[in-house]
């Protein structure tokens, strides 16, 4: 008996250990502390808004964000811009509707309800002007990577110049952390590209960190209502569960066995 | 404690039972005599029905925000997980339900194996226990293509391709399936309308499956026969039905660890691209359920023959009464047959391990010596063993395994209370 689970201990261990030394080849992420983890993990107001900071000036121009609407920006447990704030940035913004009583489609500035506007008209125009690579809609990316969040992190931070031997054709650079080592965008972000209005500086890891906050409250805007429901519904279930056991026990003593 | 003999007191409730014997039923239900001894392994039966009225509930809600089509599934999804109120609950309620129904059910599975439940006379409640199982894996394959992500697309295109194995009729019943000449709107319609109709065919087959229980009565722990109802039974109410509500809260703990703290942890990333024909994932994997079966398709290196290798797979259980040739049911008076057991369930482990990675040198390697091994447990060991296995003699009743002090009741008493 003990033979067999010693035995099938081995296998697994022996299993596990080639997984380690196939994992061993792959990089390792680039980690950092994410405030969105654990527990009672919450999303850091300032990175957010710092975060979309980036997305706006410097993702935005490729990257478009489809599923997420101008009132996310005031909405509790995002970003929490001000609504004037929203409408502000919303305004700046340029979208076509119609048609209007003419039959005519016609131009206004964005409001609240609106999606976030596209940077290209459609996935071919945005391969035209990207040299065949389509920039990926940055929704849900933080969720759509092996690695997520570590992984978008890293790949902001992984450019390098190319190992000798390795020839990139153009218009492909080389990255230590993404797939292939191969990517079509230049390197987004430089030492202080965008001025933050609340004084942080913009290192390129303060950036990278912010922006990729930014993708997780995208890709996940409920988190915090999931952190404070999943803490409380399991504290319920706990509570519940030691009352429901001294139930049983006290049930089950009035016959002579053990449960 | 009888269960044919009920009269209702009521004269509204007497001439209610007379013309339809609902009073009866619930009567026979609360009263059922169960084994006193049953451990928490037996709670999962109660488990599973919970986790099939989630699935069926949380379906039906997401049923009213989706989309079955091809051009707006995948945002319809991000619609319930950002604007539907709640969807976001609901969705990840729904998604790790279903790994958490074949957590629960797999430990049934298991359970049923340790303890012997499949034999006489309960071949019928697991042969109906098997067309459940089949019936839940094609509903939670067709559940994972709805989201229309990139691996919904590529996991529906292989395993509807596996069909185009079959000799000269293989190509057309493909192209049927699809309803076309690829994975397209039409294959997800019809596939959004199965995965609604499966559910409900399960619970009717539920309903069967512990009406054929209701028979014979439950098997124990020690698997020898309990005279119902006697000192060996207990009332399912309230014994049963407080016991199966601790384990299910404790089953509930885990499950709402999963939906409210890592509820992608059981999915792929991949699948929240939406799906794109035009590219092809690196890997393609199905849900971490269905690998040791996608291990043993990919052990074999012929197509045909490796898509019949995973159905005897599965179709190989429901002969199990069968090829289980011993008498004795529970693994606890089997010496030999505990330690198939284990080395089974460790094949079957292994077999899932493989089946996540690719398919080359030592990873095939292992799969092939593990698919192999398992046909060999069912096809030859537990036929052989029966004749072979010295048992330990099996006690009187259950109440008093040491009646007569027989020489194995220390080892019955310990495994009861480890169990």
């Amino acid at each position: 008996m003990k033979n067999i689970f010693k035995t099938s201990y081995l296998i697994i261990l022996l299993l596990v250990g080639t997984n380690q030394v196939i994992a061993a080849e792959k990089v390792e992420l680039l980690k950092t502390d994410w405030s969105f983890k654990g527990l009672f993990g919450k999303f850091d107001r300032g990175s957010l808004q710092r975060g979309y900071q980036v997305y706006t000036e410097v993702c935005a121009s490729c990257h478009s964000m489809k599923y997420v609407s101008y009132r996310n920006l005031f909405e509790p447990g995002g970003p929490e811009f001000s609504e004037d704030q929203a409408k502000a940035i919303a305004a700046n913004f340029e979208v076509t509707d119609g048609p209007n009583s003419d039959g005519e489609m016609f131009t206004r500035s964005a409001k609240l309800s609106d999606k976030f506007v596209m940077p290209f008209a459609n996935v071919k125009a945005a391969q035209a002007a990207n040299g065949g690579a389509y920039p990926p809609d940055m929704s849900v990316l933080a969720k759509a990577r092996s690695g997520g969040v570590d992984y978008i992190y890293s790949v902001l931070l992984g450019y390098e110049n190319p190992p000798s031997g390795v020839i990139l054709d153009d218009g492909v650079y080389y990255n230590k952390y993404m797939y292939g080592n191969n990517i079509k965008m230049s390197e987004p972000l430089s030492e202080g590209l965008v001025e933050y209005s609340d004084g942080t500086i913009a290192s390129k890891e303060q950036m990278a960190k912010d922006v990729t906050t930014f993708l997780m409250w995208t890709a996940e805007p409920h988190l915090e209502a999931r952190h404070k429901m999943g803490f409380k519904a399991i504290l319920y279930l706990i509570i519940l569960t030691i009352l429901v056991y001294f139930s049983m026990k006290k049930i089950w003593s009035r016959i002579e066995s053990e449960v | 404690m009888s269960d044919h003999e009920y009269v209702p007191k009521s004269k509204f409730g007497k001439w209610f039972n007379d013309r339809l014997p609902l009073l009866t039923l619930a009567s026979h239900l609360t009263d059922y005599p169960t084994p006193k001894n049953l451990n928490y392994w037996w709670t999962f039966g109660g488990i599973l029905s919970f986790c099939l009225i989630i699935q069926i509930v949380t379906g039906l809600t997401l049923a009213m925000h989706y989309i079955a089509h091809a051009d707006l599934a995948f945002e319809s999804v991000e619609h319930i997980m950002r604007d539907v109120n709640y969807g976001w609950l609901i969705r990840y309620v729904h998604a790790n339900g279903a790994s958490m129904f074949f957590l629960a059910v797999y430990i049934h599975i298991f359970r049923s194996l340790f303890y012997g439940s499949y034999k006489s006379p309960r071949e019928i409640i697991w042969i109906i226990g098997i067309i459940i199982y089949l019936l839940m894996m094609a509903a939670a394959f067709m559940g994972y293509v709805l989201p229309w992500g990139q691996m919904s697309f590529w996991g529906a295109t292989v395993i509807t391709n596996l069909f185009s194995a079959i000799p000269l009729v293989g190509e057309g019943i493909v192209n049927w399936l699809w309803g076309g000449y690829s994975v397209d709107n039409p294959t997800l319609t019809r596939f959004f309308t199965l995965h609604y109709l499966i559910p409900f065919l399960i619970l009717g087959l539920v309903v069967l499956h512990i009406w054929a229980l209701h028979i014979p009565g439950n098997n124990n722990p020690v698997g020898i026969d309990v005279k119902k109802p006697s000192k060996d039974t207990v009332p399912f109410h309230p014994y049963i039905v407080i016991k199966d509500a601790f384990a299910l809260l404790m089953f509930m703990i885990v499950f709402a660890f999963f939906v409210f703290y890592s509820p992608n942890i059981l999915g792929h990333a991949d699948n929240y691209i939406e799906a794109n024909p035009m590219v092809t994932p690196a890997h393609i994997v199905p849900e971490w359920y269905l690998l040791p079966f996608y291990a043993i398709l990919r052990s074999v290196p012929d197509k045909l023959m490796g898509v019949v290798a995973m159905l005897s797979a599965i179709l190989i259980l429901a002969a199990l009464p069968w090829l289980d040739t011993s008498k004795i049911r529970s693994a606890v008076f089997r010496p030999l047959y505990k330690q198939f057991y284990w080395i089974l369930l460790a094949d079957v482990l292994i077999l899932g391990y493989v089946g996540a990675m690719p398919a080359e040198g030592l990873y095939l390697l292992i799969a092939r010596v593990a698919t192999a091994y398992y046909f060999i447990h069912f096809l030859m060991i537990l036929p052989i063993l029966g004749f072979k296995e010295k048992t330990i003699p099996l006690p009187l009743s259950i109440t008093e395994p040491v009646l007569g002090g027989f020489p194995n009741a220390a080892i019955v008493k310990r495994k009861e209370s480890l169990d």
